[in-house]
C-alpha cells in the first residue's frame, strides 16, 4: 500500500492521546485527530493507540476504524469530492454528476483517489443540504444545484490552479 | 430553590439590546445559504452598513446571520422585520439595490420578492408567502429570527426562562407530569410517548445517569434536526438541562453526525456561552442543580441513530445494537440509566413547561400532539423544512406549502420516513399526517423526511436505492439483516437490469418478511419496508420490467434507448460535441446518428439538443 511505510512522528500521537486523557471512551474522537493530521489512518497510529489505552488492543482500535464511513483507511486526495447521493439528491439526479466527476479525473468504479493523489472521490448519504440538490462537497465547500457541466468546470478550475490539464 | 438570577430581568435587558441594533437585517446562514453565497451577501451588507448616517427612521443598522429559515430553495433569503419584507434569492450584487433602495429610501426592490408560482405576483411579507402561511412553527419559530451564536438573542425570545421556572418550582415530578399531559411523542421516528420515557428513567433516581440528545439524523433527506441545532441551538440546550433536573441527571451528552460541521460548531458555542452565564454546568443559576453537556460526533454509520447503537459509539465502540431490555432507561450509558431523546422532541420541552401542557394538546389530532417538522424535498416547487400540526394531510404539504410538482409533472408517489419508510400514493393524498394513521398505511413518519417523486421516477429504482442504502449501513451482527439485504439488492439489481424473473417478486417478498421477523434492531425490522411497499402500490412497474423490458418511467439505464428523430435534426454538430463517450456519429447538416454499442445514456445530448431532435425510448 502506498503512503503507509512513511515514517510516523509518535510525539504528535502522545500529544493527541494527552489531550484525550488516555480514555478509551474517547477512541473514535482520537481516531478523527489522527485522520485529520495525516488525511488517513497510518496503520502505525491505529496499533500505537491500541498498545497505548488501557482496555484497548489494536484488533479493537481497526475494529471501530472500519465500521465508521468516515475513516479511512487509506490516503485522501488533497481535494475531498464527497458527492451526496441521499433520497433527494438521487432523484434529482446525483448520478450524472458522479459519472461526470469520474469521467474527468478517470476514476474507474470503486477507485477512490487519482493516481496523482490530487483528488479523492467519496459517495456519501445525506449531507442534509436536500433543499438544494443535488450537491457535492469539495473539502467542506458545499456546492449546490450541480449538473454535469457544473461540475466539470469546478474541476477544470481546481485542476488548472495545480497545474494539471 | 431560590435563584440568584431573575431571569424576567435579563430577557428585559436583552430585549433593550436589540432595541438599540436599530434597524435589523435578518440574513440566512444555514447550511443551504451558505452554499449560495450567504456569507458574503453578510459581509457586503456589514460593509454598506458601516456608515449609515443617512439612514432614515433610524441611527443605526445590525446584520444579523441566523439560522435556516427553512425555505432553501430559495436562499439567500434576507429578511427586514420592521419594513415586513422577505428577499429571495439574493447574491451579493443586490446587496447595494436593497440597501440603497429599501433600507435608506424605503422602496422595496420588486424584483427580489417572492414571486407566487399561482398568481404571478409578487409578495411582500414573509407570513404571505405560501410556503409559510400554512404552517404553525412552534419548535423552529426562532430559526431563522435570531442570532443563532448569541445567547443574548436567545434570551429576549424567552430562553432559560422554563428552565429557571423548573429549578425554582422544584417539582421533577410536576415537569414530568406536564409531559405526560401534553401527549409528546418522541419525534425521531418512533412516537414513543416522552412523559413515559422520563418517568421510568427518573424511577432510578438517586445514583448517576445521564441525558443523551440524539442528534444523528441519518436518513437520507432529513434535515429537521440540523436546522434546529444550527438555528436555535439554545434551545435544545435547555429542553435537555429541564429533562436533566426532571429525571435527577447531572451530565449529557450530544450525538452529532459528523457531517453536520456548523451544528457541531454553534452548539459548542452556545454551550460555552451558557456555561458562561451560569445557564449549565456547576450549581445553575445558585441553585443545588449542576448539569454539564458534552458534544460527540459521530463518525458516519447510520445504524448509530438506533439508541442502543449510539450508547455504544459514545461510549468508543463499533456502533453495534444490543438486545433490549435492558432498556438504556435502567441500563444505557457506561451502564447507568439513561434517557435518550431526539433533538427536536427537546426543542418542544421548554415550550411546553412556557406554554403549558394543553397549549401543545390543543395542536395535532387526537392521538399525535402538537407540531412535526418535516424535511419537504425531491420533486416539488418549493423545498426547505416546514412545521405543521400533526394531522395535517399530505395533499396540503405537497400542493399548498411545497406548491405543487416541478416543471408541471404529474404527482406519482412521495417516500416518507426515509430508508425505514414506505411510499404513500394519490390515494393517500388525503391521509392525516400522524403516528398511528401512517403505521395504518404502511409508512411511519419516521424522522420526518419526504421526499417527493413525479410520473418520471422509477419505483423499483427507488427501492433499489433504499436496499443498497441499507445493505451498507447494516451492522453485520444479525444474519438476516446482513445476508437478506444483500440477496434483495441483488435481485432488485437484476431486476432493473432487465434480467428479472416474475418468480423474483416471490422471493423478495419472502426475504423481505425474513429480515423483518429475523433482525434484532429496527434498521433491519424496516429495511425491506420500501421493497414492500412498492411491490404492494407499484406492482405493475416491477411487471413491466421483467416482462416487458420496459422501465415506464424512462430511468432505468438497460431498458433506455436514446434515439436522433432524423427529421427533426438539423446536423447542427452539437450533440455529437458533448457526448462524453463519442457515440454520436454526423455530418455537418446532415442528422446524426447515436451508436447503441457505444452510448452511455448519460442523456447529455438530449439536455444540449437545440432542437428536441433526441429522445429516451
Amino acid at each position: 500500500m502506498s503512503g503507509t511505510s512513511t515514517k510516523l512522528d509518535f510525539r504528535v500521537l502522545d500529544e493527541i492521546l494527552e489531550q484525550f486523557e488516555y480514555k478509551k471512551s474517547y477512541l473514535i474522537a482520537m481516531l478523527q485527530k489522527v485522520q485529520e493530521v495525516y488525511r488517513y489512518l497510518p496503520e502505525e497510529a491505529m496499533t500505537y493507540i491500541g498498545e497505548k489505552i488501557d482496555g484497548l488492543s489494536p484488533a479493537t482500535v481497526y475494529g471501530v476504524a472500519t465500521f465508521y464511513a468516515q475513516f479511512s483507511l487509506e490516503p485522501k486526495g488533497k481535494y475531498e469530492i464527497k458527492v451526496c447521493d441521499g433520497t433527494a439528491c438521487h432523484v434529482r439526479g446525483s448520478m450524472p454528476v458522479l459519472n461526470a466527476i469520474r469521467n474527468k479525473l478517470n476514476l474507474k468504479e470503486g477507485q477512490t483517489t487519482c493516481e496523482n493523489g490530487l483528488f479523492s472521490l467519496e459517495i456519501v448519504s445525506c449531507l442534509g443540504a436536500c433543499g438544494l440538490a443535488p450537491v457535492c462537497v469539495i473539502n467542506d465547500k458545499v456546492y449546490p444545484q450541480m449538473t454535469s457541466d457544473a461540475i466539470s468546470v469546478i474541476l477544470d478550475t481546481l485542476l488548472k490552479e495545480e497545474g494539471v490539464n | 430553590m431560590a435563584l440568584n438570577i431573575d431571569i424576567k430581568q435579563e430577557q428585559a435587558k436583552a430585549q433593550e439590546h436589540i432595541k438599540e441594533q436599530g434597524l435589523r437585517v435578518l440574513v440566512c446562514a444555514g447550511t443551504g445559504c451558505v452554499a449560495n453565497g450567504s456569507l458574503k451577501v453578510i459581509e457586503k451588507f456589514r460593509e454598506l452598513g458601516a456608515n449609515v448616517s443617512t439612514l432614515t427612521d433610524y441611527d443605526k443598522m445590525t446584520i444579523v446571520p441566523t439560522g435556516c429559515h427553512g425555505f432553501c430553495e430559495q436562499g439567500v433569503l434576507v429578511i427586514i422585520p420592521d419594513k415586513h419584507v422577505t428577499y429571495v434569492k439574493v447574491k451579493e450584487s443586490d446587496v447595494e439595490e436593497i440597501f440603497e433602495s429599501h433600507v435608506k429610501n424605503n422602496q422595496p426592490v420588486e424584483r427580489l420578492l417572492y414571486t407566487d408560482p399561482k398568481t404571478g405576483e409578487h409578495v411582500h411579507k414573509n407570513d404571505d408567502i405560501n410556503f409559510y402561511a400554512k404552517q404553525t412553527r412552534t419548535a423552529l419559530k426562532n430559526c431563522g429570527k435570531i442570532n443563532a451564536e448569541s445567547i443574548e438573542e436567545a434570551i429576549s425570545v424567552r430562553g432559560y426562562e422554563a428552565l429557571a421556572k423548573c429549578i425554582e418550582e422544584n417539582n421533577p415530578d410536576g415537569i414530568i407530569d406536564t409531559i405526560t399531559k401534553s401527549g409528546l411523542r418522541g419525534r425521531g421516528g418512533g412516537g414513543f410517548p416522552t412523559g413515559m420515557k422520563w418517568k421510568f428513567t427518573a424511577a432510578n433516581r438517586g445514583g448517576k445517569s445521564y441525558v443523551v440528545c440524539n442528534g444523528d439524523e441519518g436518513d437520507p433527506g432529513a434535515f429537521m434536526d440540523r436546522s434546529v441545532m444550527e438555528g436555535d441551538p439554545h434551545k435544545l440546550l435547555e429542553g435537555m438541562a429541564i429533562a436533566g433536573f426532571a429525571i435527577g441527571a447531572d451530565e449529557a451528552y450530544i450525538y452529532v453526525r459528523a457531517e453536520y460541521p456548523l451544528a457541531i460548531k454553534r452548539l459548542r458555542k452556545a454551550i460555552a456561552d451558557a456555561e458562561e452565564k451560569n445557564f449549565l454546568g456547576k450549581n445553575i443559576m445558585g441553585s443545588d442543580f449542576s448539569f454539564t453537556i458534552h458534544i460527540k460526533e459521530g463518525a458516519g454509520a447510520f445504524v448509530c441513530g438506533e439508541e442502543t447503537a449510539l450508547i455504544a459509539s459514545i461510549e468508543g465502540e463499533r456502533g453495534m445494537p444490543r438486545p433490549k431490555p435492558p432498556f438504556p432507561a435502567n441500563k444505557g450509558l457506561f451502564g447507568r440509566p439513561t434517557l435518550i431523546n431526539n433533538v427536536e422532541t427537546l426543542a418542544n420541552v421548554p415550550l411546553i413547561i412556557l406554554n403549558g401542557a394543553e397549549w401543545f394538546a390543543s395542536m395535532g389530532c387526537e392521538t399525535s400532539k402538537g407540531t412535526k417538522t418535516f424535511a419537504l424535498t425531491g420533486e416539488v416547487n418549493n423545498t426547505g423544512l416546514i412545521e405543521v400540526p400533526m394531522g395535517t394531510t399530505l395533499r396540503e404539504i405537497i400542493f399548498d406549502i411545497g406548491g405543487g410538482i416541478r416543471g408541471g409533472k404529474k404527482f406519482k408517489a412521495v417516500q416518507i420516513g426515509g430508508p425505514s419508510g414506505g411510499c404513500l400514493t394519490e390515494e393517500h393524498l388525503d391521509i392525516s399526517m400522524d403516528y398511528d394513521s401512517l403505521i395504518k398505511a404502511g409508512a411511519m413518519v419516521g424522522s420526518g423526511g419526504l421526499v417527493v417523486m413525479a410520473e418520471d421516477t422509477c419505483m423499483v429504482e427507488v427501492a433499489r436505492f433504499f436496499m443498497n442504502f441499507t445493505k451498507n449501513e447494516s451492522c453485520g451482527k444479525c444474519v438476516p439483516c446482513r445476508e437478506g439485504t444483500k440477496n434483495m439488492l441483488k435481485i432488485l439489481e437484476k431486476i432493473v437490469a432487465g434480467k428479472g424473473e416474475m418468480e423474483d417478486l416471490d422471493r423478495l417478498e419472502q426475504l423481505a418478511l425474513s429480515v423483518k421477523d429475523g433482525s434484532l434492531c429496527g434498521l433491519g425490522k424496516t429495511a425491506p419496508n420500501p421493497v414492500l411497499s412498492t411491490l404492494k402500490y407499484f406492482k405493475d412497474e416491477y411487471i413491466a420490467h421483467i416482462r416487458d423490458h420496459k422501465c415506464p418511467a424512462g430511468v432505468c439505464t438497460a431498458m433506455k434507448k436514446i434515439v436522433i428523430d432524423p427529421e427533426k435534426c438539423r446536423g447542427c454538430t452539437k450533440c455529437a460535441r458533448t457526448c462524453p463517450v463519442g457515440a454520436i456519429e454526423g455530418t455537418v447538416k446532415n442528422p446524426h446518428k447515436i451508436d447503441p454499442a457505444k452510448c452511455i445514456k448519460c442523456e447529455a445530448c438530449l439536455n444540449a439538443c437545440p432542437f428536441k431532435a433526441i429522445s429516451k425510448e
